[in-house]
């Protein structure tokens, strides 16, 4: 038997109610604010870091649970300032993007709204994270609609995996796709649509509980090692503000918004500056020496040190990127190329520091 | 108020985390009981008793009912897209029970788990998770218990005598004052010096002080309540035993400088001996026999990761079958429509209605996967006297070699070890490197060779990872003289035998298995055990790691496709 000839004719559904798995959230849910965050700061400058120069590539973040990664990964989205997007677009397109990918655009005024943060449930379905088929435009009248899904969501913003480690292995592989092209492909069921979606990847895990496959360790554009601060002082202090921030969290957001509000400020002259930043060429040949140094794999190393670097300094308002900047992006964005020898118990932090001292020292 | 005359137990413990939990179901997430048995229907009844809305979340929910989706069978009865109300969005306020929470599918738990976040700043619900598990290993997904405050092990409750002063909550608990520095600083020193990595615990632990004080009638938590609370929220979750001298183990490697001004802190060190002491106090048993001989080290639950696989998810496609595709599961549009199609004339007649098409519930047709079995190797190392030491360092070698790879291969491994006159699991399935590095860091050589020891610890590994739909592969190192029996008595001849009948056992099951001979000059006793064990058989005595690594995965068949 043949397709149904009333299946021929494919056509967007109109912009839907976003899948309900993400929609359920109340928006207004008041968040830790970023400033908050006692310690943990090689997390804090990654995050910026990525925020600042999305391009970078995501972020992983390796640690116990209960230290502190999701509430990092969640109040930078809440921070950032609001995106421009069409009012009824589903992906939350900007104008750009319209011209881009002209048929799956929403028409409407453009207009504000958050910048999105989808939290990927560890049980999720490809159908649910690509999106599918719309089965009641389907059923009812046998026309194919297509009916985005969580990668449609997370478009300009962040996608957050917990323990994505233990996620199915061909649902990362396909994140960390869509997350390198910026664009969702989806060719199945009789569906073709190709939508956009460019997302800073946030993974977090703990390699205790499952290794990663360095192919996909190597997309990430940073990594970082959280552990809870071991000073009493530093623990007493989250307890204390937690203990705050659950009695009364609009008015401890508010004693924070301050900082937060900093922050903000930071990151938005950061994007700017970026654009001009230049790279002398002895930074250039310091990031290659280093990658040479420490034995990272391929080219990827290199470019995303010497991105970070930019995005480094651009975010602490530096005129020009200096050696210091590279200095201190580099554990994050070389500690997971490494070619591990198993044999070899030296921690990826202890060999970068090491030959950092050796060749800057 | 008498409370010196309360009585300590495990059973008491869980009904007072029972009415402490239910002060503030939100904010302490939840409890688990663990172990079957009246006792813990003694807890439950407490728990109807109390009045809560209780509901009840069983294993198969789908994500559909439990988070909210679309009612498939109305949805095609009307035509149009009908949505159902979840179960976690129905029951804000509500606790739940989570009827065998260690079998908990890990999608579910995930599902939960961030609503349980999301929940503890708005509306909120909270758990109560009955846990069945028998094995030290057999627990309710990590990301659950992280989540919740009490973990209360009812398994070897003996008597059912109850302290049961039903006490009225004193005051409101918000009335209670935040607990000071010192206090806080006690709570902090007392998870550090049980190696309790995560935040959640101490949060959980100053909210747990606070509710007792309530509970009590002081509006100023003192020592009490934070006894209570690191009994209750910490003991529980210790990974390590706090160093035999008073002090707080972290505060004398890490920080000295932190306790330099001592002449005024005297009282605050004294405060944290006091809750750390009680904290100490209230390790389980069995936990404590773990942790003191090193071999728990670990999150007590972090091995549920992988274990379960879905299977009508993923994998090679094997046809469809009719169903609704429910947690999960695909629909295949094309052969719901092929089923359709013969019946719209007769549908549209019968109904009076001009849909283009009428899909009804039957017609649905959904996708089925085949799942491969993912594969375990299981290593069962000769560690005795007479493996020398150096084969065990090429062993120990190979063994992180597999597990390099082990993520590419999709398999697993695990680690027995027999020396002296018993063998272990050393290292219990994983695709961990970090987990496996120190298990076999841990691993010490010397002794007898207790080999039908070995292979029946082997054997036991391999059979509950058939259970759980794992393919195992066996690869045994040893010698071949086996010369401690079954019971751990010195007879060669007795030994012999007992490697016989284990070797056998191993066989009869059909576990597919591999003999390395490693003894520098390999004589008959090696071909005889792989002929035992219907095994194959290589001798190896001037392999390395990396050749033991590649021999093995010669030796290993191929994934059965």
């Amino acid at each position: 038997m043949t397709l149904p000839s009333v299946l021929r004719n494919t056509r967007l559904a109109k912009p839907l109610p976003m899948p309900h798995c993400c929609a359920r959230k109340p928006k207004h849910m008041a968040r830790f604010p970023f400033s908050a965050i006692v310690a943990q700061d090689e997390m804090k400058q990654a995050l910026l870091v990525s925020a600042v120069d999305p391009a970078i590539g995501g972020v992983m973040v390796f640690g116990d649970r209960g230290t502190g990664k999701s509430t990092a990964a969640r109040a930078l989205a809440s921070l950032l300032p609001p995106i421009l997007a069409i009012q009824n677009c589903p992906y939350g397109c900007s104008a750009e993007d319209k011209e881009r990918f002209p048929d799956v655009c929403g028409t409407g005024p453009i207009r504000k709204r958050p910048v999105p943060f989808v939290d990927l449930p560890l049980g999720a379905t490809e159908d649910r994270v690509i999106g599918s088929l719309d089965l009641e435009t389907a059923l009812r009248s046998g026309e194919k609609a297509f009916e985005p899904g969580l990668l449609a969501k997370a478009h300009r913003g962040f996608l957050y995996i917990d323990e994505i480690n233990l996620l199915e292995d061909y649902l990362v592989d396909l994140l960390l796709d869509v997350a390198a092209s910026g664009e969702n492909v989806v060719e199945r069921e009789g569906l073709s649509v190709r939508h956009p979606a460019k997302f800073v990847l946030i993974g977090s895990g703990n390699p205790e509980e499952g290794e990663l496959r360095p192919q996909l360790l190597d997309r990430f554009g940073l990594s970082v090692e959280v552990r809870t601060p071991t000073e009493i002082d530093d623990r007493v202090e989250i307890m204390r503000r937690c203990a705050a921030q659950e009695r009364d969290p609009e008015s401890f957001a508010e004693e924070w918004a301050a900082e937060d509000e900093k922050i903000l400020r930071k990151v938005a002259r950061g994007k700017k500056k970026l654009a001009t930043m230049q790279v002398p060429d002895e930074i250039l040949a310091d990031c290659a020496e280093l990658c040479i140094a420490v034995g990272a794999d391929g080219l990827r190393g290199e470019l995303t040190l010497m991105r970070g670097a930019k995005a480094l300094a651009a975010l602490n308002g530096a005129k020009a990127v200096r050696r210091e900047h590279v200095i201190a992006i580099a554990p994050s964005a070389l500690r997971h190329r490494l070619r591990r020898d198993v044999l070899d118990e030296t921690g990826s932090t202890a060999r970068i520091e090491r030959a950092l001292g050796d060749l800057f020292g | 108020m008498n409370e010196a005359a309360v009585p300590v137990g495990p059973l008491n413990d869980a009904l007072l985390a029972l009415r402490l939990f239910l002060m503030a179901p939100v904010r302490l997430g939840g409890l688990s009981l663990r172990g079957g048995g009246p006792a813990r229907d003694l807890v439950l009844e407490k728990l109807r008793e109390d009045g809560a809305e209780l509901r009840r979340i069983p294993m198969h929910v789908d994500d559909e009912r439990l988070l909210g989706g679309v009612d498939f069978a109305a949805s095609i009865a009307s035509g149009h897209k009908v949505r159902q109300r979840g179960l976690l969005e129905e029951a804000a306020g509500c606790v739940f029970v989570v009827p065998l929470a260690e079998r908990l599918p890990e999608a579910i738990a995930g599902r939960i788990a961030q609503e349980l976040d999301a929940a503890s700043m708005a509306g909120g619900f909270g758990l109560v998770l009955l846990d069945d598990g028998i094995e030290p290993d057999d627990r309710p997904p990590s990301c659950l218990l992280e989540r919740i405050a009490f973990d209360c092990d009812l398994s070897r409750v003996a008597s059912l005598d109850v302290d049961d002063a039903g006490k009225s909550i004193a005051i409101e608990p918000d009335a209670v004052a935040l607990l000071d520095d010192r206090q806080l600083a006690s709570i902090a020193a007392t998870a550090s010096a049980l190696g309790i990595p995560s935040v959640r615990p101490m949060l959980f632990a100053a909210e747990t002080a606070r509710l007792h004080a309530a509970l009590n009638g002081r509006e100023q938590p003192d020592e009490n309540d934070l006894q209570i609370a690191a009994r209750l929220v910490l003991a529980p979750r210790a990974r390590q035993l706090p160093a035999s001298e008073p002090e707080p183990a972290e505060a004398q490697n890490e920080s000295p400088a932190e306790r330099t001004d001592d002449g005024s802190e005297t009282s605050e060190g004294k405060l944290e001996d006091i809750v750390l002491e009680a904290a100490a106090a209230a390790i389980p048993p069995d936990l404590l026999a773990q942790l003191s001989s090193g071999k728990a080290n670990r999150n007590a639950a972090g091995s549920g990761s992988g274990k379960r696989r879905k299977s009508a998810l993923r994998g090679k496609p094997i046809g469809v079958r009719p169903g609704v595709p429910r947690g999960g599961a695909r629909l295949t549009l094309i052969d719901t429509m092929r089923a359709a199609i013969p019946w719209q004339a007769l549908r549209r007649r019968q109904r009076g209605e001009d849909r283009r098409l009428i899909v009804q519930k039957e017609d649905l047709r959904i996708r089925r996967f085949e799942e491969r079995a993912a594969r375990l190797t299981i290593f069962c190392v000769d560690a005795s006297g007479s493996a020398a030491a150096a084969r065990l360092a090429e062993a120990k070698g190979a063994v992180e070699l597999m597990l390099a790879q082990a993520y590419a291969t999709r398999s697993e491994v695990a680690l027995v070890a027999f020396r002296g006159t018993a063998a272990d699991l050393i290292l219990p399935p994983t695709r961990s490197l970090t987990r496996a590095r120190r298990a076999l860091a841990e691993l010490p050589g010397g002794g007898g060779t207790p080999l039908a020891m070995g292979l029946q610890a082997a054997r036991e590994v391999a059979l509950s990872a058939e259970a759980r739909g794992r393919t195992p592969h066996l690869v045994v190192l040893t010698d071949g003289r086996g010369n401690i029996a079954a019971d751990g008595s010195a007879s060669r001849s007795r030994s012999g035998q007992d490697v016989e009948q284990a070797a056998r056992a191993i066989a009869a099951h059909g576990v597919e298995a591999l003999v390395v001979d490693i003894s520098a000059r390999p004589g008959p006793d090696g071909p005889r055990l792989a002929e035992l064990m219907q095994a194959r058989f290589l001798a190896l005595p001037m392999a390395d790691a990396r050749k033991l690594h590649a021999a093995v995965r010669a030796a290993t068949p191929s994934r059965a496709a």
